[in-house]
């Protein structure tokens, strides 16, 4: 049974399964209204991600504009090697929660499980890389409004000030959607284990990757504009 | 909805294009472009983002009004951005005093 | 489940509804059946709204005389708090999350929205915002006006702006699951033969508002989170001092609370198309305008927002662009304005509570709009911006339009909602009541901007003295046109009259289902053969 490919909606006619394995519920007329509503209820969700984000990727945008040397001059403090394999961990856990999407579209009950610990682990490799960036911060005194201290290019110390928090700010907000999402797994992997995902519904498994490929996307656009401005200008 | 279900060839196609774009931008981040430096990062960070969207997230799979809200969404952005650019940019512009905007002088005083 | 009621026969006999079904608060507080969210928010709300009204009839008081009454102080946080609670906590959720949380799913045949269970949680999440803005209330208040500018409320003021943008930023999330809730009902659950083109004008105007509450919320949140950093950490990104833009802050929080406006008055559209069209017996005039005027109001409230800052520092060419902007945002206004009036015309017009509310929606949004345009025009702004012209213009806006379109709605629909009719007398006497209560309040405010007041003193030269006594009776006349509705619609609770399934003679799927309805709606799911407000030709209404 777990080798056979049956993707919703290509099921004979009146042979749809009880729902306690469609998880059906009780307003819905058929698994396919009920489906096709939580995909678009998902994406309108990411929307109002993007503008969330959106505000602060403005500010970024807005202060740079108005202070491009003191921006750039933040670059010797930016540690493009954690930056860079941060970003090859997030494309690695995008690849293995696809894959996880993947197998439980074939009901693979297995490989799900070992694809949402792939993730998870991923995603805590990321976190723990980011503490080690945040830490070194906080020892050379760049964290705003605490111990901001600006040695390098004194003259910058204000403008580079508003840097460093968007930095925090915008890291920050996405370590926090990360552990969000970390919950989120865990829950999946539960269920998971419990084998409640099936070709006929892994609803949760497809909604949560969407929104662990969304996190990802906020960071492909955060690494080059935190780690690489003025990263051509040598010290 | 049918659902499709992609091969992993082309996820691990994706992520390998992902991961040499990772590289990419690292490489040409450090040439001297100027003003272009900017617009390069951003153009290299689209495409891969688009790559994510496009077979990790299934919007070649999707319907159109998932597409359409996508869109929606990113000119949303762009409505923000540029109109509030429209501040900055407009904001050192020159102020040329036109002759209909000079103060009127009552009675010789000026 | 449900709890046999022992008492008098009558009571066994009541056939079961959305009501009666259970009546253990466990079965309200974790309900998820729309009509008892709509029922939970709109008891919420209406707190809301009675606290947001007593801070008013407090500064009101102040105004009688031209030193005032309390500090200025205090006349601040009076008028800070009146704001904050009305815009965030009555008029974004009024409508949506009342009126329309009861009634997208009815009118388009579904049994439920399309996430019940989110439904929920943004009413919690409401309640959770509302406790932290009467936090703030209580320990002293706010001081900043209900725009938060910074650098005042992030650096200067000494008041509890902390609780009160926290308060704001929640509630925000369940303003955007409200919306998020309504897009993909409208777009996946509509009944059977339920097109686009079918759908009630009311549909469409909360389907325009879910949009604009999906797409500039978010903005807002992120908004408040700045400001609550810089107001905790002083990390400097509002602070001019260091080189940060508090202009940046009003472009962000504008690129919301601009299109917020239209949150507040969109719905408020939609209630007066229902209305008009069933009091007057014919199909909205230009139905298809009336769909998409509500559409393009949506997309151009987001391009409109640098209208409220031709006077702090914006550059000149961007508002010159915002003004010519903000003026095409006339248009569709005026059309549905056009259009409503071009319904009633050879109608059958009949004189009920609702249809005197929509009377009042109509002349006093057409004001309130028009006023608007002396706004955007750059010129007037700058002699008229931050005085009791503006403070009018809004309030014609969101009082004499939103809060009167609420106001017809609560009427029109109180039948299907609670199976009771209220006591016609009262709320035509009530009606009256607001609408020249309401006048006589906000219509000196126009004149008294015009003379030159700035808004937001506790105190003014002698000369204003009149209007502003004028002006406060006003409001104690308002009050008491509030006040009223409040106790009969209780009243009717037990002692009104059955209303029957459709007392008005209406058209629409809400009508033709029991009042009030059952959980789910409908026993079966129903098939839509007609367009929306199918009323026939005049003859035919009568018995």
């Amino acid at each position: 049974m777990a080798e056979t490919i049956v993707p919703v909606g290509h099921e004979p006619v009146g042979h749809e399964p009880p729902p306690e394995v469609t998880h059906l519920r009780h307003h819905f007329a058929t698994t396919e209204q009920q489906l096709d509503a939580s995909m678009l209820g998902m994406w309108t969700f990411l929307i109002t991600e993007v503008l969330f984000f959106g505000g602060m990727f403005t500010a970024y945008a807005v202060y740079r504009f108005m202070y491009p040397a003191a921006f750039a001059s933040t670059s010797v403090y930016m540690d493009v090697w954690l930056g860079g394999i941060n970003t090859a961990v997030l494309i690695c856990s995008s690849l293995t929660m696809a894959m996880a999407v993947r197998s439980a579209q074939l009901s693979r009950e297995r490989p799900l499980v070992l694809f949402l610990i792939l993730t998870m682990i991923f995603g805590t490799i990321f976190l723990v890389i980011k503490y080690i960036e945040w830490h070194s911060k906080w020892v050379e005194h760049l964290v705003p409004g605490f111990n901001f201290q600006y040695n390098e290019a004194p003259q910058y110390t204000h403008h580079a000030q508003i840097l460093f928090f968007l930095y925090f700010c915008m890291t920050g907000m996405h370590a926090l959607h990360m552990i969000v999402g970390l919950g989120l797994l865990t829950y999946l992997l539960i269920q998971a284990i419990r084998k409640v995902f099936t070709a006929y519904y892994f609803t949760p498994v497809e909604m949560i990757g969407l929104y662990w490929h969304f996190v990802d996307i906020v960071w492909i656009f955060l690494f080059p504009l935190l780690y690489l401005i003025g990263y051509h200008h040598p010290k | 909805m049918t659902q499709h279900i992609d091969s992993v060839k082309a996820y691990v196609g994706v992520f390998i294009a992902l991961i040499i774009l990772t590289f990419t931008t690292v490489y040409v981040s450090q040439l001297e472009l100027g003003e272009f430096h900017i617009i390069v990062a951003l153009l290299i960070a689209f495409i891969k983002a688009s790559l994510v969207a496009w077979i990790f997230m299934g919007v070649r799979h999707s319907s159109k009004m998932t597409r359409l809200f996508v869109v929606a969404g990113l000119l949303w952005l762009g409505i923000m951005m540029l109109i509030t650019f429209g501040d900055y940019t407009t904001r050192i512009w020159d102020y040329t005093p036109q002759p209909w905007s000079q103060k009127p002088t009552v009675g010789g005083v000026h | 489940m449900a709890t046999i009621v022992q008492g008098t026969p009558e009571a066994v006999a009541e056939p079961v509804d959305y009501l009666n079904v259970s009546h253990t608060w466990k079965s309200w507080l974790f309900t998820t059946d729309h009509k008892r969210i709509a029922v939970l928010y709109l008891i919420s709300i209406t707190l809301m709204f009675v606290l947001g009204g007593a801070a008013a009839v407090a500064f009101r008081i102040n105004l009688l005389s031209p030193e005032g009454v309390f500090s200025a102080e205090t006349y601040n946080r009076l008028f800070s708090m009146h704001g904050i609670i009305m815009v965030f906590f009555f008029l974004v959720p009024s409508i949506p999350a009342t009126l329309a949380n009861f009634l997208i799913p009815i009118m388009i045949g579904a049994k439920d929205l399309a996430f019940p269970r989110i439904n929920l949680l943004s009413w919690y999440i409401y309640v959770v915002g509302a406790l932290f803005a009467i936090y703030a209330v209580v320990r002293g208040g706010v001081d900043t006006g209900w725009t938060f500018y910074a650098p005042f409320s992030s650096t200067y003021s000494n008041s509890y702006v902390l609780a009160a943008a926290f308060g704001v930023f929640i509630a925000g999330f369940s303003s955007i699951l409200t919306g998020l809730n309504f897009i993909v009902t409208v777009h996946k659950m509509r009944a059977p033969g339920m097109t686009w083109s079918r759908l009630p004008l009311f549909v469409w105007s909360n389907y325009a508002t879910g949009l604009i509450q999906v797409l500039g919320t978010p903005v807002l949140a992120i908004t408040m989170l700045l400001l609550a950093f810089e107001r905790i950490a002083h990390v400097g990104i509002f602070d001019p001092n260091i080189g940060g833009d508090p202009i940046l802050f009003q472009h962000l929080f504008w690129f919301y609370s601009h299109p917020a406006v239209y949150i507040m008055i969109l719905p408020g559209m939609g209630v007066i198309s229902e209305i008009i069209s069933c009091f007057s017996r014919k199909r909205v005039f230009g139905y298809n305008f009336v769909a998409f005027s509500s559409m393009a109001i949506a997309v151009l409230s987001f391009v409109v927002w640098g209208h409220h800052m031709f006077i702090t520092g914006e550059s000149m060419y961007s508002s010159i662009a915002f003004s010519i902007l903000s003026f095409l945002v006339a248009v569709p206004s005026a059309i549905k304005v056009f259009n409503w009036t071009a319904t009633m015309y050879k109608g059958s017009i009949s004189f009920d509570t609702p249809m005197l509310y929509a009377f009042g929606f109509i002349g006093l949004f057409t004001i309130g709009g028009l006023t608007g345009l002396f706004l955007a025009t750059l010129a007037t702004d700058v002699a008229t911006h931050g005085t009791y012209f503006v403070v009018a213009h809004f309030h014609y806006v969101m009082v004499g339009g939103m809060v009167m379109a609420y106001m017809g709605g609560l009427h029109f629909w109180w039948p299907k909602i609670t199976g009771r009719m209220y006591s016609e007398a009262w709320s035509k006497f009530s009606a009256l009541l607001v609408f020249v209560g309401f006048n006589l309040t906000f219509f000196p405010q126009f004149i008294l901007g015009y003379l030159g007041m700035p808004r937001r003193y506790h105190n003014y030269p002698p000369e204003f003295q009149t209007l502003n006594v004028l002006s406060t009776a006003g409001a104690s006349v308002l009050g008491l046109g509030y006040l009223l509705p409040i106790i009969y619609f209780l009243h009717s609770l037990k002692y009104g009259a059955r209303a029957g399934n459709n007392p008005w003679g209406a058209a629409g799927l809400e009508w033709q289902i029991q009042s009030p309805p059952t959980t789910f709606n409908f026993d079966e799911t129903p098939v839509v053969t007609e367009e929306a407000y199918n009323y026939g030709p005049v003859e035919e209404i009568v018995g």
